[in-house]
């Protein structure tokens, strides 16, 4: 990635179709479509869970049959049929592998064709995966050096497994499980995902980082992760997504708690990539997260999130903000085109006294898409001296596509202090012009006025990410203008 | 190394370049000059391919080659370079940057290696002494919150670090005090050679008492009325453009 030059991007670039829209041919184990007390029982003793768990999934499934899809989001689309989904989906065989010769090298051509092979991975000081692939791990690196610091960087299954007493004491607690629709689905059915714990007073060495992967045709994909910085520590983690091209809807609807204690600090990056549907509209993933961190006294949580995929985005990572003197931050680029639909942005709950949120929010939409920032600033009666800056620019380009911006306050302490800024902007024929007339063609002219528009939310990403970022924007407002 | 013959362009509708002929060999400046409305940025924009022009009639030869059919870009490789009226504005995207940008995509054009980091920085470094900017400039946003001067300046910034063959400096005193249009002048004198030519498009004679023409041509009407040497561009400045004008229709 690192080495990634501009021929590179424009050999990409040639490429019209989603590139990523490959399919890998793993034999996998298979749930029958459908939903019930069954199904549930099934995927916990599938993944031979302790008893606690299985309690606690069903609670959530009987929580969900209760409740209705929401429909406040500014997105349209023909809802799923949640009886015609596959609810687990595995690969067959689950080896660990001591080195790479051992992995499938169907595998490992995919890990090849999404440029994030392991083998490169390995060589990218720094980073530790945690790769999920069909809802299971099948490859962990780095765990060694990891666990001499106390970290525990694991599947979520692993750590219901080894580690019981942590996620007992802390899942759900961040998003219960009856929050909303999907977290509760997610609750019911949760395949797999990470699992982070930093002890006190430790500074992660490295980047985590994890990449999921939708991969069996007509499984939903429901990850669960938790991250847990214990007192006075700190992690960066990363997640990116990519998914292969398919003809019907795939259905995602994640959970990510983040826990930091006392003193703590949590970086949260995410560059999301998943299948954005054809040009015509047809296809793509409906993307429905929930997201949400915890801050104890004096800790600090970040979020950072490029959104280039999905057919429809669903998405508000927030911040509680309980602690005293504690800080949140949300950065966000999101991206559509042709019939792509976002509705995201997130959630400052301010509930301790001298807490402070900043939100920057930059929407890009091209083509026929619509674009929407959503957000909540809440000041709590108890909350005093509490700030908050939120900053929410668009960029048009082309005269069908949509942005909208719905910032909501609530502010019940009179030392509140808010401000909120918003602009919209239009890349001009004369800047293109300008651009052109300096020796570079249109589609580079984009990229560059594309990444300026940006560069605050860019910067805040890890430099390996950073470059894939700016590629993936590159990459998604192809033919955009013409 | 620049011939324009009996080229005719129109937007939408609106003929505006009716017949213009005009040839530019290396080494010469030609001035430009002409009332409101006479055409003279419309020149400018068609002989760097702007798409909004279209060229009806005639041809724009640029070293033997006619470069009706080019994209703006691919002109800008061939070494035409526009310093705009209105520069505009791309927030968060640096000179340095843009300029980074500008040069490789023209080196690669050419088939050549993107310029080594290095030898950009020297470049940089070399070009800004020339032109006595301060190098803090270059890491601001592209325009974004510059002064008219400050505008101006970055072109011809810009037009050093690209080192064109045809140079087009399109209304580029207009909006600027007097030593802004000094300091903008001696960076022009400066990047003269023998080699490159300049084009000055003026509606005022006092950019000319800096950038001295060999030839004047006066556009009224889409068409060149009158051409001479720098002396004319006096000569107007004192009877004014009616005179001109009057020589047209009489």
């Amino acid at each position: 990635m690192s080495k990634y030059t501009e021929d590179d991007l424009r050999e990409e670039l040639k490429t019209k179709e989603y590139e990523y829209g490959f399919y890998t041919d793993i034999a996998s184990d298979t749930l029958p479509a459908g939903l019930n007390e069954d199904i549930v029982r099934a995927i916990s003793l599938k993944k031979g869970e302790p008893e606690w768990m299985t309690d606690w999934r069903l609670e959530a499934f009987r929580a969900w049959e209760k409740m209705t899809e929401p429909e406040w989001a500014n997105v349209k689309y023909k809802k799923p049929d949640f009886q015609a989904i596959s609810y687990y989906s595995a690969p067959n065989s689950k080896p660990k592998y001591d080195s790479l010769d051992e992995v499938d090298p169907e595998l490992l051509d995919t890990f090849n064709k999404l440029g994030i092979s392991l083998d490169e991975q390995k060589k990218l000081a720094g980073v530790a995966m945690d790769v999920v692939v069909d809802s299971v791990s099948v490859a962990t690196t780095f765990k060694k050096t990891l666990s001499e610091k106390g970290i525990i960087f694991c599947s979520i299954s692993e750590a219901i497994k080894e580690h019981p007493e942590l996620v007992k004491k802390y899942i759900g607690t961040v998003v219960p499980k009856k929050d909303n629709f999907y977290a509760a689905l997610n609750s019911a059915v949760f395949s797999d995902g990470s699992f982070c714990y930093i002890p006190k007073g430790v500074k992660c060495p490295m980047e985590l980082s994890t990449y999921f992967r939708i991969n069996q045709a007509g499984t939903g994909q429901f990850e669960r992760t938790l991250v847990i910085a214990d007192e006075g520590s700190y992690v960066s983690y990363l997640e990116g997504c990519t998914a292969p091209s398919r003809d019907e809807n795939q259905l995602h609807a994640a959970v990510v708690e983040l826990i930091a204690l006392d003193d703590a600090e949590i970086k949260y990056s995410t560059v999301q990539n998943w299948f954005p549907g054809d040009s015509k509209g047809k296809g793509g993933v409906y993307n429905f997260v929930t997201k949400r961190g915890l801050c104890e006294k004096n800790a600090k949580i970040s979020w950072t999130q490029v959104e280039t995929g999905s057919a429809i985005t669903w998405k508000y990572p927030s911040c509680v903000l309980k602690g005293d003197n504690s800080v949140g931050e949300f950065y966000s680029i999101a991206v559509t085109n042709n019939f792509q639909q976002a509705d995201t942005g997130t959630k400052m709950v301010h509930l301790g006294k001298n807490t402070k949120s900043t939100i920057i929010s930059k929407g890009i939409s091209a083509g026929k898409s619509q674009n929407s920032y959503r957000g909540l600033v809440k000041i709590s009666p108890n909350a005093d001296n509490a700030r908050n800056f939120s900053q929410c620019d668009s960029l048009l380009m082309g005269n069908e596509c949509g942005a909208h911006t719905f910032p909501y306050i609530e502010a019940k302490n009179k030392s509140a202090k808010i401000e909120h800024e918003a602009t919209t902007s239009k890349i001009g024929e004369d800047q293109i012009f300008y651009c052109n007339q300096r020796g570079i063609d249109t589609e580079k002219a984009i990229a560059l006025i594309v990444n300026g528009f940006s560069k605050d939310v860019l910067n805040k990403l890890p430099m390996e990410f950073a470059v894939e970022a700016q590629k993936l924007l590159e990459i998604s407002l192809e033919g955009s203008v013409g | 190394m620049l011939k324009i013959e009996n080229l005719h362009a129109r937007v939408e509708d609106k003929s505006i370049l009716k017949g213009i002929n005009l040839e530019v060999n290396p080494g010469e400046v030609h001035a430009i000059m002409g009332p409101n409305g006479s055409g003279k940025s419309t020149l400018a924009s068609v002989i760097a391919g702007k798409e909004d022009y279209e060229v009806t009639k005639g041809k724009i030869i640029f070293n033997n080659e006619d470069i009706d059919d080019l994209a703006a870009e691919e002109r800008a490789h061939k070494g035409i370079f526009l310093s705009f009226q209105y520069p505009v504005e791309i927030p968060g995207v640096s000179v340095t940057n843009f300029m980074k940008t500008a040069i490789n995509e023209t080196r690669k054009a050419q088939g050549l290696e993107e310029m080594p980091a290095k030898d950009l920085l020297k470049l940089i470094r070399d070009k800004s002494e020339l032109l006595e900017i301060d190098r803090k400039f270059l890491s601001r946003s592209l325009n974004d919150g510059f002064s008219g001067g400050e505008k101006k300046r970055n072109e011809i910034f810009q037009m050093a670090m690209l080192e064109p063959q045809l140079a087009i400096l399109d209304e580029t005193d207009s909006g600027l005090d007097i030593d802004a249009l000094r300091i903008v002048a001696n960076g022009v004198n400066k990047l003269k050679s023998k080699d490159n030519a300049v084009i000055v498009i003026t509606h005022y004679q006092r950019l000319l008492d800096y950038i001295v023409p060999d030839f004047v041509h006066v556009l009224h009407n889409g068409r060149i009325v009158k051409s001479g040497g720098k002396e004319l561009a006096h000569e107007l400045e004192e009877k004014g453009y009616d005179w001109v004008k009057e020589g047209v229709n009489a």
